[in-house]
């Protein structure tokens, strides 16, 4: 819709983004973004400007504001992964997806916040601090808290949310741009998606290039793609998808954008419901509310049948022994030698790359890779990595028997439950959380699968909850229209926020959920 | 018999005991072992040795770009121009794999009678050092490219050249890898320079199992395979560029007992020191068995002004490198004409067995075609090959003359080789041309001249000065007398002038 707004003129491109980066501004106590590229971005709306006039945009996305998770290698524009071991570090190069958006017109407003690393489901543990949601700043979060009569202040009781890509999510959520690129190892996109209330698309492995994506585990990494309705995820999938020869992991066969369906129809598909996904720890609420998703759309003429993925419980063990080894191993290049932070320590070599990685990463980052290391050892690798790639396989087998027996898309839950207080949730340490909150999320990145969140209710306390989708290999489009589908049906409310409102405009006012397609 | 080992190690020992002597033990050692045979013996003179030698070679790869880059392979270009940002691993930089070292890899595999395996993959080793960017090499560790061949070479018995013998080494495999970069240390400032030009430049290991037993042994195998390797085409394979770096395996054990704890010998910079390096390795290491010692399983480098080895002082410990699959890196699938897909032509995919049709003739091929063809011997063969140039230019010569390629031969091997090798010029450089040395080569073919009035012809000739053997002859007149009254006159004079003392 905002797209159209442009080509008609009813907002320029340049008020767009300047509007975009006032909201940014005053709510900077969200800390969703580490870094605003003002001045690029207002150049970019200009260029999108000129070519309005000369009424040749370059497509949809031209003039839209967007942000980047600050994993993603942007030329010119400090790309940090919220370590230490990158402050200052100004990439040369654009990643892949980055240079594509701005192929494409897109304006880039900024980097956005994550756990250091993409390490974490909480984008808590980066240097530049949490990531708060915005939700808690909102009249329907407000409303539900009063009612808990302790005399906590507003302050202290945001909610996190969820990670790795929690500033992106925030971004989405927040109205400062109209699509976010994350990044998603374990259900780092879809889990801030689900707490943030937006869309969150996890695409499947091999379709879109992550040359320039900062890796985290090289073989389950993907962009990830946060939008606020799925007609939006659907247009930047588009522009996105396909072979790049700089990324061999990505397929060769030619990738077709694709509409959805502005009826879509679900009456043919076949659903599974995984039994397994009802995980210890699943809250009631989000329990009856997977039960009403799978109800509406068995009233809608699916079928609708209870299915089993009997290595799930494997998977947070297997992915903890497969991502440890790979995050070892790919943070062996941070040595403080040709880019990054660098030591003063310089007694010998070794003692400078010992100080320089000590001082560069966080706890976090250090445990895993000591972790995986241990996995890496000639003594344990094949108890440990070996036995891990076998028990992965089976977990992918189990996606692919359920599918092969006739089902088109899996019906999960997103999170075990909704959004949790920062200082509750650092009670526990990463490790533990990260194994809680992605048991859910995580089997799709071993088997490489597609997966999509989609917003579908308030909980009782006034915070999102979603729900996930999981559909075969490249099979997005028969996805995202189940996904649409669904989105259409639950109509998921607005978040009403006060900053939002002090910078109302046209464009936000009247359109129930601000899209740009 | 003393053919084999014994009797040439001998000899490669008395050669080398001419130079700077290692140590005055090692004299004791080799007068004891004029036994010769296949095995040593110790300065004791009672029990024997069997040493064991397998190498690893790694050969630069002959290619415009990188393995998995697009940076271009130059030697001795300004440091730190020829790095990519893959090459100095900036974050979120994926390896593409370069088509051309591939088919250098299958290449060097078919030329080795090795399998070419369809199916090969890449992994990462890791360890830290200055001049591997990544903090880790990417390999080929579990499967690589090709197994399971083997290479042929010849050697001179006993000093020699008309006795040869023909090896063989097996190949155990052959795998593509990354090179790494290059870190020189300055001491004086207690710093370390790092150059990555070489970073990511494509390598291929050969290793060769332990079948060689002394140092010359060795050498001809690395020699053989150099000249394979640059007849492919698939590497330049010039040791003093780098682009052929050989570390030996070596160890010692008593017949019948199993093998020994082997040493590992780097930083060896020439085929001759490569003998000498090994030669000098088993001589240590049975002084140090004898003495009741024992051999650590360690690395050490060949020291050239000493002619000895060192421990080297950067490895302590074993290393676990933990190897992991490289993930960015699909397997390599590699076709041939039964495999290939329908629909699929050559560009998108490396055909073995249209590699495997357009080899060049191999060494071993030529060396047999030139004595099929010209009547020399298999020795004269291997001299032509070994010199770069020197086969084109012997036949250009037998081209343009009457003389007998037997004949020729000799004059190219004897005389203008010599005077090459006198004066460290190559083929390239020889002031004197193929067609000058059929024109004076023709002169004595047709008795106009003498073999010694050739050679002095060529002393001229050799100054450069332009000048064809006809001019020179005339101008020296060293033509021979035909006229058999002349002669008679010259001779009667002669004895005359005898008569008169």
């Amino acid at each position: 819709q905002v797209s159209a707004a442009l080509k008609e003129g009813h907002v320029t491109p340049t008020k767009l983004c300047q509007r975009c980066l006032a909201l940014i501004k005053s709510t900077k106590f969200l800390n969703a973004y580490i870094t605003v590229a003002e001045e690029t971005a207002l150049k970019q709306a200009e260029e999108s400007e000129k070519r309005y006039k000369r009424g040749q945009p370059l497509g949809v996305l031209d003039g839209i504001p967007i942000a980047v998770k600050d994993n993603f290698n942007t030329a010119g524009i400090e790309t940090t992964c919220a370590s230490n071991m990158l402050k200052g570090y100004i990439s040369p190069y654009n990643a892949t997806v980055v240079q594509k958006l701005l192929d494409q017109g897109a304006v880039l407003l900024g980097k956005t916040n994550l756990d250091e690393f993409a390490m974490g489901s909480g984008s808590t543990d980066g240097v530049f601090g949490p990531v708060r949601n915005p939700w808690s700043y909102s009249r329907q979060y407000k409303e539900k808290s009063i009612s808990k009569s302790h005399s906590e202040d507003e302050e202290s009781n945001w909610v996190i949310t969820g990670g790795s890509s929690g500033g992106s999510a925030a971004a989405v959520s927040s109205f400062t741009c109209f699509a976010a690129l994350g990044s998603d190892t374990g259900g780092s996109t879809r889990n801030p998606a689900a707490h943030c209330g937006v869309v969150g698309l996890k695409p499947t492995y091999g379709l879109i290039s992550r040359h320039g994506l900062i890796p985290l585990v090289n073989s389950m990494d993907v962009p990830g793609i946060l939008t606020r309705c799925v007609d939006d995820a659907a247009v930047v999938l588009g522009s996105l998808a396909g072979h790049d020869p700089k990324d061999s992991t990505t397929i060769q066969d030619n990738f077709k954008p694709f509409e959805l369906p502005s009826l879509p129809d679900v009456s043919k598909l076949s659903i599974g419901i995984p039994k397994e996904y009802h995980a210890p720890g699943l809250s009631s609420e989000i329990l009856a509310l997977w039960s009403k998703a799978a109800d509406l759309f068995k009233n809608a003429g699916a079928k609708v049948i209870e299915v089993s993925l009997p290595h799930t419980r494997y998977s947070i063990v297997c992915y903890h022994v497969l991502c440890t080894a790979e995050v070892a191993s790919n943070m062996a290049r941070f040595d403080g030698l040709e880019y990054g932070h660098r030591s003063d320590m310089n007694k010998s070599t070794e003692s400078m790359y010992a100080a320089t990685r000590r001082e560069g990463f966080n706890d976090v980052v250090r445990g895993r890779i000591l972790s995986g290391n241990y996995f890496l050892l000639k003594q344990n690798y094949e108890n440990y990595f070996i036995k891990a790639q076998k028990v992965r396989r089976l977990i992918a087998n189990d996606f692919l028997k359920v599918f092969g027996s006739g089902v088109d898309i899996l019906l999960t839950p997103t999170t075990l439950s909704d959004a949790v207080p920062y200082r509750e949730f650092i009670k526990e340490d990463n490790r533990t959380r990260s194994a809680q909150d992605d048991i859910l999320t995580q089997a799709a990145n071993m088997a490489g699968l597609p997966a999509i969140n989609v917003p579908t209710a308030l909980s009782e306390r006034g915070l999102p909850v979603g729900l996930q989708f999981i559909g075969r290999s490249f099979q997005e489009k028969q996805l995202l229209t189940a996904a649409k589908w669904f989105e259409k049906q639950v109509k998921f409310p607005m978040i009403q926020l006060e900053e939002v409102k002090r910078h109302s405009h046209d464009i936000f006012q009247h359109q129930k959920s601000a899209s740009f397609s | 018999a003393a053919r084999g080992c014994g009797g040439v190690w001998r000899w490669a020992w008395q050669r080398g005991a001419r130079g700077p002597s290692p140590s005055p033990r090692g004299q004791r050692a080799a007068a004891s072992s004029a036994r010769g045979g296949a095995v040593l013996v110790g300065k004791s003179g009672l029990a024997p040795w069997v040493p064991v030698v397998g190498l690893e070679i790694h050969a630069q790869i002959s290619s415009n770009s990188k393995l998995f880059s697009g940076s271009q392979v130059q030697f001795a270009a300004p440091p730190n121009s020829l790095v990519s940002f893959f090459d100095a691993s900036l974050p979120g930089t994926l390896p593409v794999l370069n088509r051309r070292c591939v088919e250098a890899a299958v290449m060097t595999g078919l030329a080795l009678n090795c399998s070419i395996n369809k199916k090969s993959l890449f992994d990462r080793k890791h360890y830290f050092y200055a001049d591997l960017p990544a903090g880790y090499q990417i390999t080929q560790q579990r499967v690589p490219i090709a197994v399971n061949g083997s290479l042929s070479y010849s050697l001179c018995i006993d000093n020699k050249m008309s006795q040869m013998v023909t090896k063989t080494v097996r190949i155990k495999q052959i795998q593509l890898e990354q090179d790494s970069g290059k870190s020189l240390h300055d001491d004086t400032r207690s710093q370390t320079l790092v150059d990555l030009n070489r970073a990511g430049v494509g390598l291929m290991e050969v290793v060769m199992e332990p079948d060689m037993c002394c140092g010359e042994e060795a050498a001809a195998a690395v020699r053989e395979l150099q000249l394979i390797l640059q007849t492919l085409g698939s590497s330049q394979a010039v040791m003093a560029e780098g682009q052929l770096r050989v570390d030996a395996n070596v160890s010692v054990h008593r017949p019948g007992k199993p093998y020994g704890v082997r040493t590992e010998v780097k930083n060896i910079n020439s085929i001759r020191f490569l003998a000498k390096a090994v030669d000098y390795e088993i001589q240590r290491q049975i002084e140090e068995l004898e003495n009741g010692g024992t051999i650590l399983n360690e690395t050490r480098a060949f020291d050239s002004k000493l002619g000895c080895t060192v421990p080297m002082r950067d490895k302590e410990g074993k290393q676990d490198y933990r190897f992991m699959p490289e993930p960015n890196l699909p397997p390599l699938i590699l076709y041939d004409a039964k495999s290939l897909p329908a629909n699929m032509n050559h560009q998108q995919v490396v055909n073995i067995d249209w590699i495997h049709e357009r080899l060049p003739d191999l060494p071993s091929v030529k060396r047999a075609k030139l004595v099929e063809q010209y009547g020399i011997l298999p020795e004269h063969s291997f001299a032509l090959l070994n010199e770069d140039g020197l086969t084109e230019f012997f036949e250009n010569v037998v081209k343009q003359t009457q003389m007998k390629p037997k004949k020729v031969i000799g004059w190219i091997l004897n005389v203008l080789l010599s005077y090459l090798k006198q004066h460290s010029l190559t083929v390239k450089e020889s002031p004197i041309s193929s067609l000058m040395m059929a024109d004076l080569l023709n002169l004595l073919e047709k008795k106009e001249i003498s073999s010694t009035a050739a050679k002095q012809v060529l002393a001229e000739l050799w100054k450069g000065e332009e000048k064809t053997p006809l001019e020179i002859v005339k101008e020296k007149k060293l033509e021979l007398i035909q006229d058999q009254k002349e002669l008679e006159q010259i001779c009667q004079a002669v004895i005359d002038g005898q008569e008169n003392e």
